[in-house]
């Protein structure tokens, strides 16, 4: 990596960052649910474009910026755990266990989606 | 997109959150690389470690007012930004289309069960340190 490829890395994932923080304020503005949708939609779109990247077969500097960089960052694991905790201590064990297991399910039928478009391509 | 001060101010704390969380995983997924069909070691240790200070972090600023940025900053900054679903995911099919369906199961449980514990082990932590103040 060149000190400019980490310097994009960097840039993106503070972009990454800052854009989720944005959907996910914007859909739970929206949609007030308990289920975490706001990070769901993230992760899901995030797995998507990952499997897309890498089914397309980006590769060297480029995949580490846009796939570890980019994507990677967008994406989140810490916050999407924390909200499963938070609804089990809220007494809604049963949208803890869907945040788990429907992201789980989605995201990885997304990524194999996304793989195989990215392939097709 | 019309932003408050405080808005503005929360993004940027959260932007300088995800520069830093992003160059740490970056980096020690380049400085650990992986072979295909191994255990995603890099991906892994920063899932975990970022779960156990986002307990903490949680825990530690609960009480704080709305304009504090220590969360923006340390929480969804850094530690979302630490950590990675999409990653976590393209690892698991990538197992998987490489016939290694155990490793796969493996890493996806052993991924959410120690992160669940990293959290609340992060949240206890910090109610411990709170109690010896």
């Amino acid at each position: 990596m060149t000190p400019l490829g980490w310097i994009a890395v960097g840039l993106l994932g503070g972009a990454a960052a800052a854009a989720r923080f944005l959907i996910d304020a914007a859909i739970h503005a929206r949609y007030s649910a308990p289920f975490p949708l706001g990070i769901f939609a993230v992760n899901i779109a995030g797995a998507l474009a990952l499997g897309l990247v890498a089914g397309a077969a980006l590769h060297g500097q480029a995949l580490i910026i846009v796939a570890g960089g980019g994507i990677g960052s967008f994406t989140t694991f810490s916050t999407w755990i924390l909200d499963s905790h938070r609804l089990g201590q809220a007494g809604l064990a049963r949208i803890a266990w869907l945040n788990i297991g429907v992201s789980l399910v989605v995201g990885f039928a997304a990524v194999a989606f996304g793989h195989w478009l990215g392939g097709a391509l | 997109m019309r932003l408050s001060q405080l808005d503005r101010r929360r993004l940027l704390a959260i932007y300088l959150g995800g520069v830093a969380g992003a160059l740490l995983r970056v980096g020690l997924a380049q400085a650990a690389p992986v072979g295909p069909g191994g255990w995603p070691w890099a991906t892994f240790a920063v899932n975990m470690a970022g779960a156990l200070l986002l307990g903490y972090f949680f825990a530690l600023f609960r009480d704080h007012p709305d304009e504090s940025l220590h969360h923006p900053f340390l929480g969804t900054g850094i530690c979302g930004t630490l950590t990675t679903f999409s990653t976590m995911q393209l690892e698991l099919f990538e197992l998987v289309d490489g016939g290694r369906l155990g490793l796969a199961a493996g890493y996806c449980a052993a991924t959410l069960a120690l992160g669940y514990l990293c959290v609340r082990a992060g949240i206890d932590l910090e109610r411990r340190q709170g109690v010896a103040r």
